[in-house]
C-alpha cells in the first residue's frame, strides 16, 4: 500500500512542504505554535518576535564578583536587568538570538565556593559551577551515583560538556535540559543563595514552567545536593535523540532501591515532554512493593505516559513522542532492574 | 640494480605522480595551519561591514522602511533599499534561469528571509545593532507553500512583475504562479505503451527541498577603487568569470575593470554558483562609500535565502511486460522553484538534465514532462551535487525499478539486471535524448553484488523476517540498491550555456626555464583537491613532476576564462583542457628536443619524462633540458619560449555510473535506524587520484544520509522556515556516520583526451536513492510501495504503525 | 557599552586588547588579533569550527565572550605547527590520510583532535568518533578524519615510548 497521499488538495497531506503531519488527533503545526529552533520556547510570528540578527548579542556591562555575596548585591541592584553567567552554552546563544536580553551580566567564573565536588556519608554536593566533563571525569560520582555519569555523557558534545555546567543546566528551567529531569528522579536540592540566606527548594519543587522557576530573582544557585543511593540500587538515564547534540526526543531516568529480591522504592522522572520535566510519582508507585514484573513494568510505563504532555515539533508529533517516551522508558526501568539484579525483563 | 642501472619508464613514472597516483594533497600544508584564505580572512583598509533586515513574512507588501533610527547610530555609514538601488538598475537583477529577481524587496516580499535592506556600518556588530532599528511596515499578503495550490485558480498572485506575461523565458505560461513547461521524449508513444502494457506500476515519488549547507557560508567582500575606475570582488564564487561577465552587464562597469577572485572556499555544493543580493548589495555600497564592503551571511541567512535543492514531485508510471522487461516510462514533475526561478541550470534546460530520468536501463520509449511553479519560498532548486537534477532523475527511476519489481513479484536487483543497456549498445541513444558515451553494467553490478554477498545478505533478511513475525525482534532488515547513471561535465557549447556563456574549460600553462611550470585554470576548487590532481594530469602529459607544477584558479584576471566548478565538470571539460593544452606543449617539445638531437621532429619519441631517438634510447633530452633550451636556444621556426592554452568545448557530456549495496537494521519502534553496511562501486573512467576520489564517495555518501534519513527545509502554512538552524538541520556527526567500504571498475570515456568522467557528485546521486530503497525494502513484506523522505525517526515510526506493526 | 581591557595568552604569546565585553572570543581571535584559524559556521554552537584549547578543554569561541577569556591560555590551530614550521603530528597525519578537503572545518577538528588525545592517548574508533562529535564536516564523511586521529596516537605513542 502506498503511504503517499497523492491529493495535495487534501488538507491532511503536509509532507514535507508545510508541516508534515497531521493524522487524526495529531494536529498540524500551525504558525502560532511555532517554535524557536535554537530553543523549544514558543515563538509566537509576527515582526516582533522575528530574530532579525543571530549572531551578535546586545551590548552589556560586565561584571565578575568575588564572592557569592557579591554576586547577589548584584542582581538587587540591578534587578531584572541583571542575569547570571555559569558555562554560558544555554544564555550565550540565546543572546545571540537577542532572545535574552542582558544589559548587566554577572559571570560567576571566580566564585571558588562553587566549585567542588564532594562525597559524605549520606549526601554528595555538588557546585553549580562543577562542569558535565567533571561529573563525568569524577571517579568518586562514579561508585556513588552512576547515573549521573551515564546522563552526562548525553549531554550534547564534548565541547559543550566542557563548558556546560550543573547549575546552568537545572537552573535554566528549559524543558530540553537533561539535569532537571535526573534531579528529580534523585530527589535532588537545589541549593538556592539569596540577600535573605540560604535555602534548599527540592528539585521536584523547582519547576513551574518553562523558563520559570522557584529560584527568586535575586538568587542564585550554588549547588546541587544530592542524597546517596543505597547499597545496590538500581539506575539507568535512556535518551532518544536524532543525533549527538541534540535535546531529546524523549528521555527518561529511572532509580530503582531493591531489597530481597523487591523493590523497595522506585523513581522515574522524564524529560521534553512536557514544558516541564516530569516526576512520575504513581507511575513509580506502582514498581514498589514488588518483583518488578512485567506487568508492573507495563503499568508503569502506562501510568507515566497519562503524566507526560509532549508538544510538536521538528523531532515528530505527539503521538510519535508519547510513543518513543514508553520505549525508552520501559528500556530504562529493564535496564535499572537488571542493574539491581532483578532481571531484564521477567 | 644499482646506482649506474637508469630508472625504468615505470619508476620514472612514479616519480612524477601522475595519472592514478594516490599523491598527498598539496593544499593540506596551510590548511592543516589554520593558513587558509577564506574570504571571511580577508581585511582590507578602511573596510565596512554589511548586512541585511530581512522580511519575517512570507509575501507582504513592504508599506514603509524608516532607516532613520538605524542611520542615527554611531559608525552606521549607509542603510540601502530598493529606492536606492533603482536609479542604477540594480534593485532586480536577472537570474541564471532567464528570471529576474529581486536584490531589494521592491515594494513586497516573497518569501520569509528576504532581502529588504542592506546595512552598512563600521564593524559588524554596528551592523547587527543596526539591523534592529530598521523599522519596516508590512501588510502581510496570503501564502502559498503547496505547488499543487500555488496553480489553482484562485491561488494567490505571488509575481506582480510578471502580470499579463503568458511567455516566460522558457516558453508559454498557462498560470499567474506557472513558470514553464518542459517536454522531452514521446508523450503518445509512450502512453500508449502504458496502456497496453502486461504491468503497470504508478506512483508519486516527492523528493523533498532541503539545502547543500557547506560548512562556510556564502560572503563577498566589494572594493571599488575609484583611482583606477577598478572594482575588485572577492567572494565565495564557484564560476569567478560568470561573475565577472554578469556584474558588468548588470552594473555597466567594463569587464576589464572588475576583477573577481574566489580564494579558499569551504565547500560549495552548488549553493555558491549563483549571484546573490549580498554581493550586488555590497558593490553598490563600496561604490556609494569609496570603500571595500565585506558581507558574509550567517548560518540562518543561509538555510533560509540561498540556493535550495530538490523540491520535486515526480508523478511516475513504468510498464513491463510479465517477464520484467521495461517497455516504457512516463513521467510528470511538479518543480517548486519557490518565489523567483534562481535555479543554476544551463539556458536550454528549465529542468536541468533531468531527462536522463530513463536510468541506466534501456527503455524504448519515454515521455517527461516538467512545471515549474512559484511558491512563497527561498529561490533555488539546483543545487546539492545535483548535477542538474540528476539526483531528483535518479531518485525517481530507482524508486520506480523498486516499485515495479514488488508489482512483478521479482527480485529488484534481477529486474535491473534483465534492463540493464548492455556493453554492446554503448554509445546509447536515450528515449529522452542523450547519448551515453560508455558503460559496462553488468559487470560492475555483478562485482557489487559478489562484493557484499547479496544472496547471503536476502537469505539473512529472511531469517530476520520470521525473528520479527515470531516477536523475537522489533527490528526490521533492510538492503538498499541502486544502480545509477550520471551525467556530467556540461557541456558541450551547441546545447550548453549559462546565459549565453558557452560551457567549455580553459587551462593555460607556461613551462618556467628551470623546467617547472604554473597552469591556470577556468575552474576552482572548493575542496575537490585541483592544485593537487590537475597537476597529476600534467605530469603525465608533459613528463614534469606534479611536485613541480603550481595550479591556480579563481582571479579572473590571470585565469583563462572557464564557467567554473560545479555538475562535477572540472574534470570532464577543464581537465580535458589541460589534457590538450600539455599536448601542445609536448608537440613544442618535440621539436625542440629534435632540433637538440639534431635529428628530425617524427625520429624522436616522448618517454615519460623526455624525448629520445627512435632506435638509440640512450640519446635523449629530458623535458627540463628542453624547458630551459625554449628559453635559451634561437630555433628556427620556432618562438621562444613554452606555453600552451586550451579552450575546451566537449563533443559530449560523460557518464559516470555505480552500484550502491546498504544494509539497514530499522527499530519500529523507536525509528531509529542503524547503517550497518553501505558499499559503493563507483566507475568514472580513468582515475586520477584514487585516495581523492575515496574522500569525494565518503563526503558524498555522508550528504546523501543526512538527505535520506532526516534533513529537509521545511516550512509550515504560514511561509514559516522551521529548520532554519543546524539544530532542526540535520548534519549528521562522526557518531551517526558509517564506515563506507569503495569499490570500482573503469570504463574510460571514448571522448575525452584521458577517459576521464567525473565522480564529485555520483554519491549523493547513488546514495539517497541506495539509503531511501533500504528503508523501503524492510517494510515491502508488510505492504509497503513508496514513503516520503527524509526517513527521520517519526516519518518510520508513522509508517511501521501504518502498516499495523505496533500491535 | 564601554570597552574592557583582556589579557590573555594566546599560541604562547601574550597579547592584550580593548574589546567590547560582549565581543565573542571568535571575534577577539580573528579581528583582533588576526589568528583566522578558528572559523564560525554557525551561530548556535553546533558546528564546531570555531574550537579552540582554553585551559586546557576544547571550547567553541564563538560561545565565549572575551570578558570571560580574560586571562585565560588558549591554543587555536596555528599554536600546533612546530617551532620550527613544520607541521605536528596531528596535522601531518591529517595531511597523510586525506582528512581534510575543502579545509573550513580542519582548525577546529585538529585543535579537538589534540585535546581528545591528551584525554586518552590510545582511543578506539568509537571513542574518537565520539569525542569529536562536537565538530561537523560536510566534505570528508569523518572516516579519514578518524583514520587520522588513530595514526596520530599511534604515532605520538611510538615517539613516546622511544623517549622513555
Amino acid at each position: 500500500m502506498s503511504l503517499v497521499r497523492e491529493s495535495l488538495a487534501n488538507d491532511d497531506l503536509r509532507f514535507g512542504v508545510i508541516s508534515p503531519w497531521n493524522e487524526g488527533d495529531v494536529t498540524c503545526l500551525a504558525a502560532s505554535e511555532r517554535r524557536s529552533s535554537a530553543q523549544n520556547k514558543p515563538v509566537a510570528i509576527g515582526a516582533s518576535d522575528w530574530e532579525e540578527t543571530h549572531l551578535i548579542p546586545g551590548a552589556f556591562d560586565y561584571h565578575r564578583p568575588a564572592s557569592v555575596a557579591a554576586a547577589t548585591a548584584l542582581l538587587a541592584e540591578h534587578g531584572d536587568d541583571a542575569r547570571v553567567i555559569a558555562g554560558g552554552h544555554s544564555l550565550i546563544p540565546m543572546m545571540k538570538l537577542r532572545m535574552a536580553d542582558v544589559p548587566h551580566l554577572v559571570d560567576l567564573r571566580d566564585l571558588t565556593d562553587l566549585r567542588g565536588i564532594s562525597v559524605a556519608d549520606d549526601v554528595i554536593r555538588i557546585g553549580a559551577m562543577v562542569t558535565q566533563h567533571e561529573i563525568i571525569s569524577d571517579e568518586r560520582l562514579a561508585a556513588t551515583a552512576p547515573i549521573l555519569r551515564e546522563a552526562a555523557l548525553q549531554i550534547a558534545d564534548p565541547q559543550v560538556r566542557y563548558a556546560g555546567t550543573v547549575g546552568g543546566n537545572v537552573a535554566n528551567g528549559d524543558p530540553g535540559n537533561d539535569m532537571p529531569g535526573l534531579m528529580q528522579c534523585v530527589d535532588a536540592g537545589f541549593e538556592l543563595a539569596g540577600p535573605d540566606g540560604i535555602r534548599v527548594v527540592a528539585a521536584r519543587d523547582f519547576y513551574e514552567s518553562a523558563y520559570v522557576t522557584a529560584r527568586a530573582d535575586g538568587e542564585i544557585l550554588t549547588a546541587v545536593l544530592i542524597p546517596v543511593p543505597p547499597e545496590g540500587a538500581g539506575w539507568a538515564y535512556e535518551k532518544q535523540k536524532r543525533k549527538i547534540g541534540d535535546y531529546a526526543t524523549a528521555a527518561a531516568a529511572v532509580t530503582i532501591a531493591v531489597e530481597g529480591g523487591r523493590c523497595t522504592s522506585a523513581s522515574i522522572a522524564m524529560t521534553n515532554l512536557s514544558d516541564v520535566p516530569v516526576w512520575a510519582e504513581t507511575a513509580a508507585g506502582a514498581l514498589a512493593g514488588g518483583p518488578l514484573d512485567a506487568d508492573s513494568r507495563t503499568a508503569a510505563v502506562a501510568a507515566t505516559l497519562d503524566v507526560i504532555d509532549p508538544a510538536a515539533d521538528n523531532r515528530g508529533p505527539v503521538e510519535f513522542k508519547k510513543h518513543v517516551a514508553g520505549i525508552i522508558l520501559r528500556r530504562a526501568i529493564d535496564r535499572a532492574a537488571a542493574r539491581a539484579g532483578l532481571g531484564e525483563k521477567t | 640494480m644499482n646506482e649506474m642501472t637508469p630508472p625504468s619508464s615505470e619508476e620514472r613514472a612514479k616519480g612524477l605522480k601522475g595519472l592514478g597516483s594516490a599523491r598527498k594533497r598539496v593544499e593540506d600544508v596551510r590548511f592543516t595551519q589554520g593558513k587558509g584564505n577564506y574570504v571571511d580572512d580577508i581585511r582590507l583598509d578602511g573596510m565596512l561591514f554589511g548586512d541585511f533586515v530581512r522580511s519575517p513574512y512570507a509575501h507582504a507588501r513592504v508599506k514603509s522602511v524608516d532607516k532613520s533610527a538605524a542611520l542615527a547610530l554611531p559608525g552606521v555609514v549607509a542603510v540601502l533599499t530598493a529606492e536606492d538601488l533603482e536609479p542604477l538598475g540594480l534593485h532586480w537583477m536577472p537570474t541564471l534561469a532567464g528570471d529576474k529577481q529581486m536584490v531589494l524587496a521592491d515594494g513586497k516580499v516573497l518569501f520569509q528571509g528576504q532581502e529588504v535592506a542592506f546595512v552598512v556600518a563600521e564593524d559588524r556588530y554596528i551592523a547587527a545593532d543596526a539591523v534592529e532599528l530598521v523599522e519596516v511596515d508590512y501588510e502581510d499578503l496570503p501564502v502559498v507553500v503547496d505547488p499543487f495550490k500555488a496553480l489553482e485558480p484562485d491561488a494567490p498572485v505571488l509575481r506582480d512583475d510578471l502580470a499579463g506575461k503568458t511567455e516566460g523565458a522558457h516558453g508559454p505560461r498557462r498560470h499567474h504562479n506557472h513558470i514553464f513547461t518542459w517536454e522531452q521524449g514521446d508523450r503518445e508513444a509512450a502512453e500508449a505503451v502504458i496502456a497496453e502494457a502486461d504491468v503497470v506500476a504508478e506512483e508519486m515519488i516527492y523528493y523533498h527541498r532541503t539545502h547543500p549547507c557547506p560548512l562556510e557560508t556564502c560572503g563577498c567582500v566589494a572594493s571599488m577603487d575609484k583611482v583606477s575606475g577598478k572594482l575588485t570582488l572577492h567572494g565565495t564564487f564557484q564560476a569567478p568569470h560568470a561573475v565577472r561577465t554578469i556584474a558588468s552587464l548588470i552594473s555597466g562597469i567594463a569587464e576589464h575593470n572588475i576583477r573577481v577572485i574566489s580564494p579558499d572556499i569551504g565547500g560549495g555544493f552548488g549553493n555558491k554558483v549563483g549571484v546573490y543580493p549580498g554581493y550586488v548589495c555590497s558593490i553598490v555600497a563600496s561604490i556609494v562609500t569609496g570603500k571595500p564592503v565585506k558581507w558574509v551571511e550567517d548560518r540562518m541567512d543561509n538555510l533560509m535565502s540561498t540556493a535550495f535543492a530538490r523540491d520535486y514531485w515526480m508523478q511516475g508510471r513504468i510498464a513491463a511486460t510479465k517477464e520484467g522487461r521495461i517497455t516504457g516510462l512516463w513521467c510528470h514533475t511538479t518543480a517548486d522553484h519557490g518565489a523567483f526561478d534562481a535555479c543554476a541550470d544551463p539556458t536550454k534546460f528549465p529542468a536541468g538534465f533531468m531527462n536522463i530520468c530513463t536510468g541506466s536501463y534501456d527503455i524504448p520509449v519515454a515521455y517527461l514532462s516538467v512545471d515549474g511553479v512559484y511558491t512563497n519560498k527561498a529561490p533555488g532548486g539546483v543545487a546539492y551535487r545535483c548535477s542538474f537534477r540528476v539526483t531528483e532523475a535518479a531518485y525517481f527511476i530507482e524508486r520506480m525499478i523498486e516499485i515495479l519489481a514488488l508489482k512483478l513479484g521479482m527480485d529488484s536487483a534481477e529486474l535491473r539486471r534483465i534492463n540493464f543497456i548492455s556493453k554492446e549498445q554503448f554509445p546509447y541513444h536515450s528515449a529522452l535524448g542523450w547519448e551515453y558515451d560508455s558503460g559496462d553494467y553488468h559487470t560492475a553490478w555483478d562485482k557489487a553484488l559478489a562484493a557484499v554477498d547479496y544472496d547471503g545478505l536476502r537469505a539473512e533478511q529472511s531469517e530476520r523476517l520470521k525473528a520479527f513475525k515470531r516477536g523475537e525482534t522489533r527490528k526490521l532488515m533492510g538492503i538498499g540498491l541502486t544502480f545509477f547513471t550520471e551525467i556530467v561535465g556540461a557541456g558541450p557549447v551547441k546545447n550548453c550555456d549559462i546565459l549565453g556563456l558557452g560551457m567549455f574549460d580553459s587551462c593555460e600553462i607556461r613551462i618556467h626555464p628551470t623546467g617547472s611550470a604554473i597552469a591556470r585554470l577556468g575552474t576552482i576548487s572548493q575542496g575537490q583537491g585541483h592544485a593537487t590532481t590537475f597537476a597529476q594530469i600534467l605530469a603525465s602529459e608533459i613528463g614534469l613532476s606534479a611536485d613541480d607544477i603550481t595550479i591556480e584558479e579563481g582571479d579572473t584576471d590571470t585565469a583563462p576564462y572557464g564557467l567554473g566548478t560545479y555538475g562535477s565538470r572540472s574534470t570532464p571539460v577543464a581537465g580535458a583542457a589541460t589534457a590538450m593544452a600539455g599536448r601542445k606543449i609536448r608537440a613544442k617539445a618535440q621539436m625542440i628536443a629534435a632540433y637538440l638531437l639534431e635529428v628530425h621532429d617524427d625520429d624522436v619519441a616522448f618517454d615519460v619524462d623526455r624525448f629520445a631517438v627512435k632506435g638509440a634510447p640512450e640519446r635523449f633530452k629530458t623535458m627540463k633540458e628542453i624547458a630551459f633550451a625554449a628559453y635559451n636556444q634561437p630555433i628556427p621556426g620556432l618562438e621562444p619560449g613554452l606555453e600552451a592554452v586550451s579552450y575546451y568545448d566537449p563533443p559530449n557530456m560523460t557518464y559516470p555510473f555505480g552500484a550502491y549495496v546498504s544494509v539497514l537494521d530499522i527499530d519500529v519502534d523507536t525509528g531509529v535506524v542503524d547503517i550497518r553496511q553501505f558499499y559503493a562501486l563507483d566507475d568514472c573512467g580513468t582515475r586520477i587520484n584514487p585516495m581523492i576520489i575515496d574522500g569525494q564517495i565518503h563526503g558524498g555518501v555522508t550528504e546523501a544520509l543526512a538527505i535520506a534519513l532526516g534533513q529537509e527545509i521545511v516550512y509550515d502554512d504560514m511561509g514559516n522556515m522551521m529548520t532554519g538552524t543546524l539544530m532542526d538541520f540535520f548534519i549528521p556527526t562522526s557518531w551517526e556516520t558509517p564506515n563506507y567500504v569503495t569499490d570500482f571498475t573503469v570504463t574510460p570515456s571514448p571522448h575525452h583526451p584521458i577517459g576521464a568522467k567525473g565522480v564529485g557528485e555520483s554519491p549523493n546521486v547513488g546514495g539517497v536513492p541506495c539509503f531511501s530503497n533500504a528503508v523501503h525494502d524492510a517494510f515491502k513484506s508488510f505492504g509497503l510501495t513508496q514513503t516520503h523522505m527524509p526517513h527521520d525517526h517519526w516519518r518510520i515510526w508513522r509508517t511501521a504503525k501504518e502498516l499495523g506493526l505496533h500491535g | 557599552m564601554s570597552k574592557m581591557h583582556v589579557k590573555l595568552t594566546v599560541n604562547g604569546r601574550e597579547v592584550e586588547g580593548l574589546a567590547e565585553p560582549r565581543t565573542l572570543l571568535i571575534h577577539f581571535l580573528r579581528e583582533d588579533l588576526r589568528i583566522t584559524g578558528p572559523h564560525i559556521g554557525c551561530e548556535t554552537s553546533h558546528c564546531g569550527a570555531c574550537t579552540i584549547d582554553m585551559d586546557g578543554k576544547s571550547v567553541k569561541s564563538c560561545t565565549v565572550f572575551v570578558a570571560q577569556a580574560d586571562g585565560a591560555d588558549i591554543t587555536t590551530v596555528e599554536g600546533l605547527t612546530n617551532p620550527d614550521g613544520s607541521l605536528g603530528v596531528i596535522q601531518e597525519m591529517f595531511k597523510e590520510h586525506h582528512g581534510l578537503q575543502c579545509g573550513f572545518c580542519t582548525p577546529g577538528m585538529i585543535t579537538r583532535a589534540h585535546r581528545l588525545l591528551q584525554e586518552n592517548s590510545a582511543p578506539t574508533e568509537a571513542e574518537v568518533r565520539f569525542g569529536m562529535a562536537g565538530n561537523l564536516c560536510r566534505c570528508t564523511g569523518y572516516q579519514n578524519i578518524v583514520k587520522a586521529i588513530l595514526a596520530s596516537a599511534d604515532m605520538l605513542n611510538a615517539a613516546k615510548e622511544a623517549a622513555e
